[in-house]
């Protein structure tokens, strides 16, 4: 098999990558693996997973100036870091966390390639996310609460709406 | 402890010990990817910036919080010759791409080497933790123990909605890696690793070999980690990671058995054939020693070489790499040269662990 970028060399690394049950094969050969950039353990210079990402970063739908006269994701820029989003699809990465906020709507579809969800469910930092953390305790026991109602276990829902309000002054007090 | 054990000694403390599930897993890994909240990422610092940043991560290590998971020693990157940061890198202490750009990184490293804190990657900071054998959990356990004294101290970038805020969007939500190192030569022998390893990627696994020409993995080592980062807790992902690597585990031991119960000799003169080329070659290049290795290592697994023990092949695997051969050899060398040094190497590292040499 040759190798998929220069189609001269037999290609010797073969990546298989699934997202979402997608799958994308890549073979290419060691020296067009060394000119993409890090990435494989054990070799000097591997492929780089930012050159696949940005094959999927790069689909913005033609003609995005919509009816209420927004920007394209062309010309957005991070007002903190100067980064466009152009820029940012091509390299993949972002410039600095306020590139999140900046790019916004336009990372769910992305996101939802790469990891098939655009919420993060996991841990919350202990001392600066206390506010975070309590809010997501209350959105549990808002959701048991509605179950209860529904199953018509009164003391019970009683009991959460009480804790669910405890919660609630004290993320106003934080 | 200084920087001379960490470039000159070739195994880390944590490889010569013995972990559970040794015969398949070699290492379980966890990186933590995290960043300081209003600085720009490394890759769009200035050097200015990129430097606050360092004195900044650095300077936890020496308030002495680190404490209870360490002692440490900070490395700065500049301050290491070529040679000395691409040794790091073969014992899988720096990334390749740390040791590479000249942006201000920095590594802070545990004295047995179970850690090391990287500064300046693509992240601002980045907490590896490698243990031996099959510990994932264990991995993770103390990987987030030291994430949490870094962000009692310092404000990470952290978003509700995005979670950990990482320079690469396959990073952000937890923000974590974890990855097992296998050694399949069983499942690469009885062709059965293809089916496996795609029905791994169907479950949102990674999965990263080095291929030769033709179909087999150079070494036999497979590393399998997790791809999705957001939408699944911590807990979530290093269970499915535990759960679908204690099954490979059984499958790679059931495929020894039938190697052993199907095709003895055969599989006898395999290892033994490469145990004789280990033992006698004057010119070894890195693919067939990794493969060499690789036969060997599953002969003592297999019990069908007594006298190598497994540590000294973990140690082969790492000097026989370039970076460390002309560590060992302290001379710059051709990749003729670092052949024949190779097989030196390993002859005299299978002399000595024999006492009489040979077979
Ligand atoms: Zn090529
Ligand atoms: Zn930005």
């Amino acid at each position: 098999m040759l190798c998929q970028e220069c189609d001269k060399k037999p290609a010797t690394l073969h990546f298989t990558k699934i997202v979402n049950g997608e799958k994308t094969e890549f073979h290419i050969c060691e020296s067009c693996a060394r000119e993409r950039g890090e990435g494989i353990p054990g070799t000097a210079n591997g492929f780089s997973i930012h050159s696949l990402l940005s094959g999927l970063l790069d689909f913005e739908p033609v003609g995005t100036m919509n009816a209420l006269g927004a920007k394209p994701a062309q010309q957005l820029r991070c007002d903190n870091c100067g980064l466009t989003y152009t820029q940012f699809s091509k390299m993949g990465r972002f410039g600095c966390s306020n590139c999140y906020t900046q790019f916004g709507s336009k990372l769910d579809p992305i996101l939802k390639r790469v990891h098939g969800n655009t919420t993060h469910v996991g841990k919350i930092p202990k001392r600066t996310g206390v506010q975070i953390q309590l809010k997501r305790e209350i959105d549990e026991l808002k959701a048991d609460l509605n179950m209860r109602i529904e199953q018509q276990e009164f003391e019970t829902a009683a009991e959460l709406r009480d804790r669910i309000r405890e919660l609630e002054r004290k993320i106003a007090d934080v | 402890m200084s920087k001379r054990s960490y470039v000159e000694e070739a195994l880390s403390d944590w490889m010569k010990g013995n972990g559970p599930d040794t015969d398949v897993v070699i290492s379980s890994r966890i990186r933590i990817a995290r960043n300081l909240s209003g600085h720009p990422f490394p890759m769009l610092a200035t050097s200015q910036q990129a430097q606050d940043v360092m004195k900044q991560l650095t300077a936890v290590a020496e308030t002495g919080r680190l404490d209870s998971c360490g002692p440490f020693e900070t490395l700065e990157l500049s301050q290491l010759s070529e040679l000395e940061r691409r040794v790091l890198v073969e014992k899988h202490l720096i990334s390749p791409s740390l040791a590479n750009e000249s942006r201000c990184g920095a590594v802070m490293l545990s004295e047995n080497e179970s850690v090391s804190i990287m500064v300046n990657e693509e992240d601002h900071l980045r907490i590896q933790c490698l243990y031996p054998g099959f510990q994932i959990k264990e991995a993770w356990t103390l990987a987030s123990r030291i994430d949490d004294i870094f962000e009692e101290v310092t404000d990470y970038a952290f978003d509700e909605r995005r979670g950990y805020l990482t320079s690469c969007p396959t990073n952000v939500g937890t923000g974590i890696r974890s990855s097992v190192m296998m050694h399949l030569p069983g499942l690469v022998l009885t062709q059965q690793i293809n089916r496996i390893l795609s029905a791994i990627q169907q479950v949102g696994l990674a999965v990263r070999g080095i291929y030769g020409e033709g179909s087999e993995a150079i070494g036999n080592l497979f590393q399998i980690s997790n791809q999705i980062t957001l939408g699944q807790s911590e807990g979530e992902i290093i269970e499915n990671l535990h759960s679908v690597a204690r099954q490979i585990i059984e499958h790679e031991r059931a495929a020894r058995q039938r190697l052993l119960d199907e095709s003895r000799v055969r599989l006898e003169d395999r290892v033994l054939r490469s145990y004789g080329t280990l033992s006698h070659a004057m010119i070894m290049d890195s693919k067939e020693a990794a493969q060499r290795l690789s036969d060997v290592r599953l002969g003592i697994d297999l019990g069908l070489i007594g006298d190598v023990s497994p540590q000294a092949m973990n140690e082969m695997m790492v000097l026989t790499q370039p970076g460390f051969l002309q560590q060992v050899f302290r001379e710059k060398m051709t990749p003729e040269q670092r052949d024949i040094r190779r097989a030196e190497l390993i002859r005299k590292q299978l002399y000595s662990e024999t006492d009489h040499g040979g077979v």
